[in-house]
């Protein structure tokens, strides 16, 4: 096949893809179902082939599709359904409308040994050791933090504005949301990837997915064999170069008229480009072309390289850097401040995910958890897990609590790190428990009725029991608590809480909570 | 523009007859704050479906226009704080929600908002207590408040320690305030109910916790802007693990309904409906002894009906 049609399917098809993967992730409102966000990540390679061995999950059978394809067209995930590609894509013809030469690409030498080596890297720590390769270079993951932690913002600001808007109008059509910031610390390796990766992209095309993108490495290795390829037909071709200026991938070798099929995303910009109609995607021949030497134009500074240092730099900053989110500073100063420090000696990982191993193991942060929970208790953890496990997220009860009633970020997590239970099941699923600490608490330290913590509570596992005179004072129950957090969200003593959820490394099981039925009945006469 | 908006809705509230808006209310007497036409200071109804017994108790009331005048905004403020379905009654009856919407709406109010500060995620709150619902298909406007922007500083003149509060726009905006409280136990102040769901108009609910709860729910009754009219659905009732409940073996089923305007004295009778001792509930005393009402149910001037 010559014809443009290619590259117009690719960029119809590709703009699908991203808008529907970035409304995923910045729907504010939540209003698109678990259903439809599964199958809007179905596809993407890492999560899926990660959900497929952590869980031998049947239905996650995307990724073979993917490498089946690949064997059959090439590299043309990275163009049409990988998200981040689409992004890079948008920069660079955003580059291009800057200045023109940021568009114009030109043959180059490939990064061979930058991108090996980091496929090598990811697969042996992987294997290995864990998942933190992947957890910083999943292409969906690195889309999917961009989204949550910048667009989604920029999204909740301008909703925001409309509500003031339209609330003149007496219209609540638009709901005011608070704009929920992470802790600064958990912003520096998003931010550096993708400066990184915009950087790379506004001049240099896909250099980012042929030099660093694990997964890109990964499926070129398989696109060199692929059936379909993009091929010259040297009786026709003029070596006008414009199919090489055009490829975004800096592949095509237009004096020696050779294609890096590794390299190549299947953009099938070079068969727009070509005028001559020298350009063919089809079926391979199996005839050995002949090889000339290649002459490469050098550039002379490795990006890739570059780059790769820098991000190093930027991940030691940022762990260096961290801060406590903990304290919420907006909060009223109370009469008197809380003393006894929370002694919490594990975080607290979503339901779902069994245990914190099982999680860590699993999770390569693609903050689609923290983007569909309805009540933002999910954050990027910055240590909480430890450094390896940086940007994993775990419940904030300080920034809200697990809804007793949802199941939300179960049914939607694409790799597996978070396995779905049923509403009921998840009810009696013990994350952690509470913990009252009696010196923090309003009812011992100020002798008045509080109790925000039993109210909350669904279980009842924090209830009241009696205290001095009238006054009654918390008391936990850790067999029926889930460790929902609710508690400690309502608890209202600064700085410390005087109840607090301490994470179970390996989630239990909570017994379900037994009543009685009431001794009130409907009187005879009015009481009163 | 705020401070105008309320300064005019407060004047053609306060000249409005019959409406229950009192600046400066913390010198009034409790039967001040009741309508001079009402005949009752508090009906009291059994046995019946709530919107049945709202009919009844209404038109002992003299019906809704005692309170709403034509071309008036309505809050109606029932309590949506949990996500919970109605038959847990952690919320109050959607029936009586709508047809007390619709009684408004008859009587020519201009227009009805629903809004509560729920404590669970709101959206639940609001779909699942089935009161978005019946809120809506009766014609009112449901409000969210879940944002600290819908909130705005007011001062609560004599109050001990709730001197000044964060209060939904809706109180500053609208011309009557009907507060639809659910009543229920509570695990920590005994019972909620008329007084107690006022945190749910406020911005800042872990002040009041942090700052001697019982003074502070009893300090809110001194703000200008009260209830008209309290409306305490008493239909299903938790009966303990209140204020959430845990199963439906908390809720008994009392088929009554109490509608006063006397927030006092609707709460000291809600009490006697849990079989609690009203003067052993501390912000219920707190709030007599303020003035903001009667808690001495034998003088008042009760009408008891049976369906």
């Amino acid at each position: 096949m010559r014809s443009s049609a290619l590259s117009k399917i690719r960029i119809g098809c590709s703009i699908f893809v991203i808008l529907l993967l970035t409304a995923t992730f910045v729907d504010i409102s939540h209003l698109i179902p678990e259903r439809y966000i599964n199958i809007s990540h179905f596809l993407q390679f890492i999560p899926s082939a990660n959900k497929f061995i952590s869980a031998g999950v049947a239905a996650s059978t995307g990724f073979i599709i993917i490498l089946v394809l690949t064997i059959i067209t090439g590299r043309t995930y990275c163009s049409f359904l990988c998200p981040l590609g689409i992004l890079q894509d948008i920069f660079s013809r955003t580059g291009g409308s800057i200045k023109k030469r940021f568009r114009r690409y030109g043959f180059k030498k490939p990064q061979t040994i930058l991108r090996y080596a980091i496929l090598a890297a990811t697969l042996i720590v992987t294997m290995t050791w864990g998942i933190y390769f992947l957890t910083l270079l999943d292409p969906y993951s690195i889309f999917g933090r961009s989204m949550t932690f910048f667009v989604k913002p920029v999204v909740l600001l301008l909703n925001n504005l409309l509500s003031h808007i339209f609330g003149k109008f007496d219209i609540y059509t638009f709901v005011q949301t608070p704009v929920t910031l992470f802790s600064p610390a958990a912003y520096y390796i998003p931010i550096a990837i993708l400066l990184l990766v915009g950087i790379l992209s506004l001049a240099n095309g896909r250099l980012y997915c042929n030099a660093v993108c694990p997964v890109g490495t990964f499926l070129g290795i398989i696109s060199k064999v692929s059936l379909l390829q993009i091929k010259f037909d040297g009786s026709k071709c003029t070596k006008c170069g414009r199919c090489a200026v055009a490829c975004k991938s800096s592949c095509i070798d237009f004096l020696n008229k050779d294609i890096d099929n590794s390299r190549c995303v299947g953009c099938f910009n070079c068969l727009k480009s070509c005028q001559d109609k020298a350009l063919e995607y089809n079926f391979i021949s199996f005839k050995k072309p002949a090889k000339d030497a290649r002459i490469g134009k050098e550039t002379g500074i490795d990006y890739g390289r570059r780059n790769a240092i820098s991000v190093s730099l930027l991940i030691l900053l940022g762990l260096k850097s961290q801060s406590s989110s903990a304290q919420n500073k907006t909060a009223p100063v109370p009469k008197k401040a809380s003393t006894v420090k929370e002694k919490i000696t594990s975080p607290v990982s979503p339901p779902g995910s069994a245990s914190i191993v099982n999680f860590t193991t699993n999770c390569t942060a693609c903050s689609l958890c923290i983007s569909v929970c309805p009540n933002n208790v999910l954050v990027p953890s910055v240590t909480e897990y430890g450094l390896t496990s940086v940007m994993q997220p775990h419940l904030d009860f300080r920034k809200g609590f697990c809804a007793y009633e949802c199941v939300r970020c179960l049914d939607v997590c694409p790799t597996g790190a978070l396995l779905p239970l049923t509403i009921e099941a998840k009810k009696l699923t013990q994350i952690g428990k509470s913990v009252f600490i009696k010196d923090n608490c309003i009812v011992n330290t100020e002798k008045t009725a509080c109790g925000a913590c039993a109210e909350s509570c669904p279980t009842k596992a924090v209830h009241m029991v009696p205290f001095e005179g009238k006054l009654v004072i918390p008391e936990t129950k850790d067999e029926i608590c889930i460790g929902c957090g609710h508690c400690e969200f309502a608890c209202p003593t600064t700085p410390y809480k005087a109840i607090f959820v301490n994470g179970n490394p390996k989630h239990a099981a909570a017994r379900k909570p037994v009543n009685t039925q009431t001794d009130i009945r409907k009187p005879e006469e009015f009481p009163f | 523009m705020r401070r105008r908006d309320f300064l005019k809705n407060s004047a053609g509230a306060g000249l409005a007859a019959g409406a229950a808006l009192k600046l400066g209310g913390y010198d009034n007497l409790w039967s001040s704050s009741l309508p001079s036409s009402a005949p009752y200071d508090l009906v009291a109804i059994m046995g019946g479906k709530p919107d049945a017994m709202f009919d009844l108790g209404i038109q002992e009331l003299g019906g809704m226009g005692t309170y709403v005048k034509k071309g008036q905004k309505v809050l109606v403020k029932p309590n949506i704080g949990w996500d919970q379905t109605p038959e847990y009654a952690a919320t109050t009856n959607p029936a009586l929600v709508k047809r007390i919407i619709e009684h408004c709406f008859r009587v020519g109010a201009k227009e009805v908002y629903v809004f509560d500060h729920t404590c669970d995620n709101w959206v639940n709150c609001y779909k699942n207590s089935g009161l978005e619902k019946v809120s809506r298909d009766a014609g009112a406007k449901v409000v969210p408040g879940n944002s600290e922007g819908y909130y705005h500083e007011v001062s609560v003149p004599g109050a001990k320690v709730l001197g000044s509060m964060k209060i939904h726009q809706l109180l500053l905006d609208t011309d009557v305030f009907i507060n639809v409280p659910v009543l229920k136990d509570h695990d920590s102040t005994s019972m909620t109910c008329c007084m107690k769901g006022m945190m749910g108009v406020v911005w800042d609910r872990a002040f009041w916790h942090r700052n001697n709860l019982h003074q502070c729910i009893a300090d809110y009754t001194l703000y200008s802007k009260k209830p008209s009219l309290h409306v305490i659905d008493c239909f299903n009732v938790i009966t303990k693990h209140g204020p959430r409940g845990v199963s439906k073996e908390d809720v008994a089923n009392l088929q009554t309904q109490i509608l006063t305007s006397d927030w006092v004295a609707g709460d000291a009778a809600a009490a006697k409906m849990l079989k609690l001792d009203p003067s052993s509930i501390d912000y219920l005393t707190i709030a007599y002894k303020l003035g903001s009402g009667n808690m001495n149910l034998d003088t008042l001037n009760i009408k008891r009906i049976k369906m």
